[in-house]
């Protein structure tokens, strides 16, 4: 009788130290993560390759739902804009206007992506320090809510509009002081020197524009929420003031984006998960904030939010594959992995939860996650547990879904196929992987290097 | 290459080393190895034994069959005499 061998595992041992448990204990408990919305893991590699990202529909979309559910049971008027550069690629995108996101872009190239996708140019907010005059047109043609980023764009738009003679809709971003260090005072026009109402008051003098709204972005991966309450007051502000010197009512207050994810940031105490403030939270001070400002009932402003991160963080997972295993010259362990920083850029801020795919033993090493580029950079976790991993052995990286798909490098290997999985549990390539034909298509060779002898 | 033949290795991969008071925690497979190395048995009896036992290529056990030894001699659980 023919009987069927044990899975193995690559032999490791520990020493077992006493006295250095932090409160939180040690992790042993992983389990394997072997499927995404009910389809396999392993049978994802086999049919797209390794690397791979994986994107959740169903994630996206209960997600968004969720963020939808906590501003609209608060607000009478939210609008949500989707932010281009969180994840650009179209399927993606297209699931956020299917759920009724506008767009918010922040260059010509995604201004462009989200008029190809069919986005109605009144539906699109035009965010960013670059936009050309002939950039400007364009938006100004299409009917599109331009946030004016500086003076010398302001200008450019005044000059445009009285040759076009043709009315632009502007709103003006505004950094301020939310009790947030370093302050974002790169963008937009300064709100405590006055610069802000300065140009409130070039462009209420301006034939052709229209004052709309007013915006804001305060940060990135924000912590407080106190920061959004005093950011909405401040924009407030703005908007009442403009409506007693120049009785013009302002529709829109833009809060931008900068919720966070629950990924774990690099040198975080706690975990993700045990430091960020939810969704509610956020939605009830920013709205608290908005509606005892003390507008009248008929000038309450729509509430707009360009939450990139924090709706589709969560949606993404990179699988891959272990490439080698190593130990470095102080006995630490090193895996290597198939997938690096030139396609997980986001490693460079967070420590990514990283989970086998297949089944393992309680048996964890302390070991680094190395990526398969050729420099020392390449770090995808510096120290992290997990179980005696095989050559060949699957992973999953979780919460990758926002920026790497967009800022992502094509650096010394190629960059892989993008998927998703839809709420009736069917996978789709929604981005082909790259080859050497994509990369070499756009160069150009001078008939004097074509041929060479060694 | 010998293996302190003091060490208690439990089933469930518990290592205790009492010429020293420490102790270790290894997986199934490192279990095995150590048990076998405390029977004397060589490489290619360890290599055999194991490639009975569990669904694995000789030339991977080998390779890791190295780097599990390196870290014994580490951990001063072996002797290089």
């Amino acid at each position: 009788m023919k009987t069927e061998k044990l899975k193995y595992e690559r032999p490791a041992i520990r020493k077992m130290n006493t006295g250095l448990m932090n409160k939180f204990g040690t992790r042993t408990e992983y389990a394997p993560f072997t499927h995404i919305d009910g389809v396999s893991v392993k049978e994802l590699i086999n049919k797209y390759g390794s690397p791979c990202f994986v994107i959740s529909e169903r994630t996206i979309r209960k997600t968004y739902q969720n963020a939808v559910r906590a501003f609209k049971t608060r607000y009478p008027k939210v609008q949500f804009a989707w932010s281009y550069k969180t994840n650009y690629i179209d399927a993606v995108c297209n699931v956020f206007h299917q759920e009724g996101s506008w767009a918010e872009v922040v260059s010509i190239f995604e201004y462009t992506k989200a008029i190809e996708n069919g986005v109605p140019g009144n539906k699109i907010i035009f965010n960013g320090p670059e936009k050309t005059k002939a950039d400007l047109q364009i938006a100004l043609e299409n009917n599109s809510y331009i946030h004016v980023d500086h003076f010398d764009e302001l200008y450019d738009l005044i000059e445009l509009t009285q040759e076009l003679k043709k009315t632009a809709k502007v709103a003006i971003r505004v950094n301020m002081d939310t009790g947030v260090y370093p302050m974002w005072d790169r963008f937009g026009f300064n709100y405590e020197s006055g610069q802000a109402w300065n140009a409130i008051n070039k462009i209420m003098a301006s034939e052709y524009l229209e004052m709309v709204g007013l915006h804001c972005h305060i940060g990135t991966f924000m912590l407080d929420t106190n920061a959004y309450a005093i950011a909405a007051a401040k924009l407030s502000d703005l908007a009442v003031n403009i409506k007693y010197v120049f009785n013009k009512t302002i529709q829109y207050l833009d809060l931008g984006g900068g919720f966070p994810s629950a990924n774990t940031l690099r040198g975080a105490y706690l975990p993700g998960p045990d430091m960020i403030p939810s969704i509610d939270e956020f939605a009830e001070v920013i709205t608290n904030t908005i509606l005892n400002y003390g507008y009248k009932k008929e000038d309450l402003p729509l509430l707009i939010l360009e939450t990139g991160r924090a709706m589709i963080d969560d949606a993404g997972y990179l699988l891959g594959s272990v490439i080698a295993n190593k130990r470095l010259s102080d006995g630490r362990r090193a895996t290597i992995m198939d997938f690096g920083v030139n396609i997980l850029f986001t490693a460079f801020w967070y420590e990514h939860k990283i989970t086998p795919a297949q089944e393992f033993s309680s048996h964890t090493e302390d070991m680094v996650i190395y990526g398969p580029l050729c420099m020392n950079i390449d770090v995808v976790r510096s120290s992290v547990t997990l179980p005696a991993l095989n050559r060949g052995d699957h992973v999953v990286v979780h919460k990758v879904g926002a920026y790497n798909m967009t800022q992502w490098m094509q650096f010394i290997a190629m960059r892989p196929k993008v998927t998703l999985i839809d709420t009736n549990g069917e996978s789709h390539v929604i981005r082909e992987n790259e080859t050497v034909k994509t990369i070499t298509e756009p160069e150009r060779m001078p008939e004097h290097l074509k041929t060479f002898n060694l | 290459m010998k293996i302190h033949s003091n060490l208690a290795v439990s089933d469930s991969g518990f290592i205790f080393n009492p010429s020293n008071g420490d102790s270790f925690s290894t997986n199934v497979v490192g279990a095995d190895i150590i048990r076998l190395l405390k029977l004397g048995k060589s490489l290619t009896d360890i290599k055999k034994d194991i490639s009975v036992k569990y669904d694995v290529e000789p030339t991977v056990f080998e390779k890791d069959y190295e780097d599990f030894i390196s870290q014994l001699q580490d951990h001063f659980l072996v002797n290089n005499d």
